[in-house]
């Protein structure tokens, strides 16, 4: 019983930060209905942020993030100009591609400089016991963060000037032109948040586990199955269903092995698809 | 036999009634014209007889035989074709290859070669025959609508539902194309005919029905139809229409 | 039929079988093995074309037909020391099979939906896989050179293997070429352009798209059997490596979505690049950076590749070129 509350926690704080980067996923497809396949290797460049940062500059991995938040936002609006806005109003499967296109460039030329060996950024935060629950530091700190992130985005898309317009442009792009928002501008601001919240979120990740160039797609595949099950452009949703299927997983380990966790979430996404794809909470529009 | 009948059929979408307890028969050789005002449901009932929307109450018979609850490629088999308000070509296939497309599996299932036979026939009906190897998509509006109108055709349906084909038609095209109905009504083939251009469904069409708001108005002969009240009341939201049904009258 | 009159089907074939021959009449196994791995690419490609080209439905996960193909020929191998091409043939059906009973409900989503779902699909069979004692686990099985014996040694196997992808390439070709001249090729292309559409014309769209996706998914079997035969060792990674499925994707791009010859012209293309690039260690993983650039430019500005291209361009071409 101990054992199950102490997987739960660890599970649902997890859930937090893989909720981040599905609401980065979620973002993009909300506002301009394009699904970014680059989002998995962003997420790794996140991770590699702070490692360079931190193991080349000695700078702490707190103020690493920083950087990482600014590349995430920086990188986002350059995929945009670059491969998605000739084709943003083309089939969804010409996004789709352009999209994979720049994860596979980024793979390739980030194979190529940083190899794929392992790597680890070392940071210790002590821990925290409550009884049979030890809560190590750098998961606090990065639910603390995560959830920070995910607050500051609500009050930018609800309570400023440009988040108005992301949304107005997430819901009626031509009305929205129509009302002098310059829709070109927000969409590259808003693929940028997108790849700033899996870029942020694949720095926290650093600070949690060991990781590859490659170690993105696990964490791609994840943002699939939460972004689906919430409801794909609805990021409540998608910060629900990473605290969801971050239980799911924590839970799940005490009653299959470890090796057949990815065949639940596998199977969940397919069976989501097949059954619900407008997500538990359903899609917008 | 009757072609088709349509009995009480309802159509709702969620809290919209789209079609009000509409009955209507057509028989072999006859052609109907549907007309009403914009957002009659008229081609709602298209759909409807098509298999596109699912009824909500009444029965679609073809044939004696029920079609409501059938897919849309089970109708098509069985002889019923349609064309599209906003026309919809296969893009990126050739006029022919669209026609044939028709031809194949639509009633008459024809194989490969023949069905590009029918095609070529069809196209000529029609008078698209120039542009037979043409991209769909390079077509301008009209002949768009033609092509609609030669992949129905192409599948030797016993039942056409046409909608607005002569919408964005000169006067010259006009005559052609009823023409092209007269020759196929000749063949006993069924035509219900959705149109906006009043003087065309008058002149070719056997017997009219009208809707407005989903419910069936009025119908009759042309002549009974142009001097009826409550059709020209549901068409005085557009005066023009209004006059020129004065006209007809006179 | 008259597609089978052809004066493009035969010339193409023809043409193939004699660049095939060509690695052994003159012995130069290096050769062979390029060509091997060309041949497959070819198959991968040809039979991704057919649901992907013709029928519209971009599959990102085509790949798990190749590894479900490869495994289930190398367990039928190596426990009933079943012969290559039986075993072959066998894992064909029974990846059309698993294509046929998935097929149903994922062609029923649309678009970008499907594409996702032939991803979850793949990785969740490879950790099916990785997980299932009876093929090995995450260790996967291997052969004891001996297996080897039946067929008259290592070099004879070797041989036998190229000569099985060469003629399933071909079957491969043909088949996808009857299929875009046949009545059927035209309902997938009708659903292709626009499914709603094609059923109002007749056109029975589920069992359309079925047919074709289980056609598809018989190739990429034989290849997978074939393949992991001569490597001799078969694991759950590099025969559901998602990566080898986008790489096929990116020739059919590249090469023309929806031809027959834009396949084979994407996969030598795209196969060319690669080695030329691999025999720089320090770009060896860079071809993926290429790729990634290929298709770039490809989904950009030129959406119908290679063959494509020249067949819109081209009056001669696209009477002749398939």
């Amino acid at each position: 019983m101990e054992a199950l509350i102490a997987s739960s926690v660890d599970g649902l704080m997890l859930g937090f930060v893989y909720g981040l980067a599905a609401m980065g996923l979620t973002l993009i497809f909300g506002v301009m209905k394009v699904i970014n396949l680059a989002h998995g290797p962003i997420i790794a460049l996140g991770m590699f942020v702070i490692l360079t940062l931190t193991k080349s500059f000695g700078l702490n991995p707190y103020v690493a993030l920083l950087v990482a938040v600014a590349a995430g936002l920086a990188s986002g609006i350059v995929i945009y100009w670059v491969a998605v806005r000739r084709v943003i109003d083309a089939p969804e499967l010409t996004t789709l591609l352009a999209t994979f296109s720049v994860n596979l460039m980024i793979i390739g030329v980030g194979t190529t400089v940083f190899t794929t060996s392992p790597r680890a950024v070392d940071v210790d935060l002590g821990a925290l016991r409550m009884g049979a629950v030890t809560i190590l530091g750098t998961k606090a700190l990065a639910v603390l963060i995560a959830a920070s992130v995910a607050v500051a985005l609500y009050a930018f898309l609800f309570r400023t000037r440009s988040g108005k317009s992301i949304r107005a442009v997430a819901n009626n792009r031509t009305a929205a032109e129509l009302m002098g928002i310059d829709s070109s501008r927000f969409l590259a601001l808003s693929f940028g948040i997108g790849t700033m919240l899996a870029m942020t979120a694949g720095g926290l990740l650093a600070t949690l586990f060991s990781f590859t160039i490659l170690s993105g797609g696990t964490y791609e595949t994840k943002s699939f199955v939460i972004v689906v099950l919430g409801g794909l452009g609805n990021p409540t949703g998608a910060l629900l269903g990473g605290v969801i299927l971050g239980l799911l997983e924590g839970v799940s380990t005490m009653f299959i092995p470890v090796s057949w966790v990815p065949v639940l979430e596998y199977a969940i996404f397919v069976l989501i698809l097949l059954v619900r794809p407008n997500g538990l909470l359903g899609a917008r529009r | 036999m009757t072609l088709l009948e349509v009995k009480g059929v309802t159509l709702r979408f969620g809290g919209l009634v789209a079609l009000d307890d509409v009955s209507f028969a057509v028989e072999p050789g006859e052609l109907v014209g549907l007309i009403g005002p914009n957002g009659a449901g008229k081609t709602t009932l298209f759909n409807a007889i098509n298999g596109v929307y699912p009824i909500t109450s009444g029965t679609i018979a073809f044939q004696g035989m029920r079609i409501d609850g059938s897919p849309s490629h089970a109708v098509a088999r069985l002889g019923v074709a349609r064309t599209h308000q906003v026309v919809r070509p296969l893009a990126d296939l050739t006029v022919r290859e669209n026609v044939t497309v028709g031809a194949c599996f639509g009633r008459e299932g024809l194989g490969l070669d023949a069905a590009r036979a029918a095609s070529v026939e069809a196209l000529d009906i029609v008078g698209l025959a120039s542009k037979r190897d043409e991209l769909a998509a390079k077509l301008n509006v009209s002949q768009k609508k033609r092509l609609e109108l030669a992949r129905a055709l192409a599948a030797h349906p016993h039942l056409l539902l046409a909608d607005e084909v002569l919408a964005g038609l000169n006067a010259n095209e006009v005559a052609e194309m009823l023409g092209v109905f007269r020759t196929v009504r000749e063949q006993q083939v069924g035509i219900v005919m959705i149109e906006h251009l009043m003087h065309a469904v008058m002149n070719v069409s056997d017997r009219v029905v009208v809707l407005d708001h989903g419910a069936k108005i009025a119908e009759g002969s042309p002549q009974q139809i142009s001097s009826d009240p409550k059709v020209i009341e549901a068409y005085l939201g557009d005066p023009k229409v209004a006059e020129r049904f004065m006209a007809e009258a006179r | 039929m008259t597609a089978l009159r052809s004066r493009f089907l035969w010339p193409l074939l023809g043409l193939i079988a004699l660049v095939a021959a060509l690695p052994l009449v003159t012995n130069a196994a290096s050769q062979r093995e390029d060509f091997f791995l060309i041949f497959m690419l070819v198959i991968l490609a040809s039979s991704l074309n057919i649901i992907m080209g013709y029928s519209g439905y971009v599959s990102f996960g085509h790949i798990v037909f190749f590894g479900m193909g490869g495994y289930v020929a190398f367990w039928l191998m190596f426990t009933f020391q079943t012969h290559l091409l039986v075993a072959a043939l066998a894992a064909g059906l029974v990846a059309s099979a698993i294509a046929f009973l998935i097929g149903a409900p994922i062609l029923r989503l649309r678009g970008a939906y499907f594409a996702l779902a032939t991803i979850g699909i793949n990785e969740a069979m490879k950790s099916l896989v990785t997980n299932f004692e009876p093929f090995g686990g995450a260790v996967g099985m291997f052969f004891n050179f001996s297996v080897y014996d039946a067929y008259g040694g290592a070099r004879s196997a070797a041989q036998l293997a190229y000569v099985a992808m060469a003629v399933v390439a071909l079957a491969t070709i043909f088949t996808s070429f009857v299929i875009k001249k046949s009545k059927f090729g035209l309902a997938l292309m009708a659903i292709r352009e626009d499914q709603d559409v094609a059923m109002v014309l007749g056109v029975d769209p589920a069992r359309a798209k079925v047919q074709a996706y289980v056609i598809s998914a018989f190739f990429p079997a034989l290849a997978g059997a074939i393949f992991f035969f001569k490597s001799g060792i078969i694991e759950p990674g590099p025969a559901f490596e998602l990566l080898r499925s986008i790489e096929a994707l990116v020739m059919v791009m590249l090469g023309g979505i929806g031809t027959v010859a834009g396949p084979i012209v994407g996969a030598a293309v795209y196969e060319w690049l690669r080695s030329t690039l691999i025999t720089t260690p320090a770009l060896s993983s860079f071809h993926l950076f290429i790729a990634g650039l290929l298709l770039l430019v490809v989904v950009l500005f030129v959406t119908a590749g290679l063959v494509g291209f020249l067949r819109h361009r081209f009056l001669a071409v696209r009477r002749y070129v398939e």
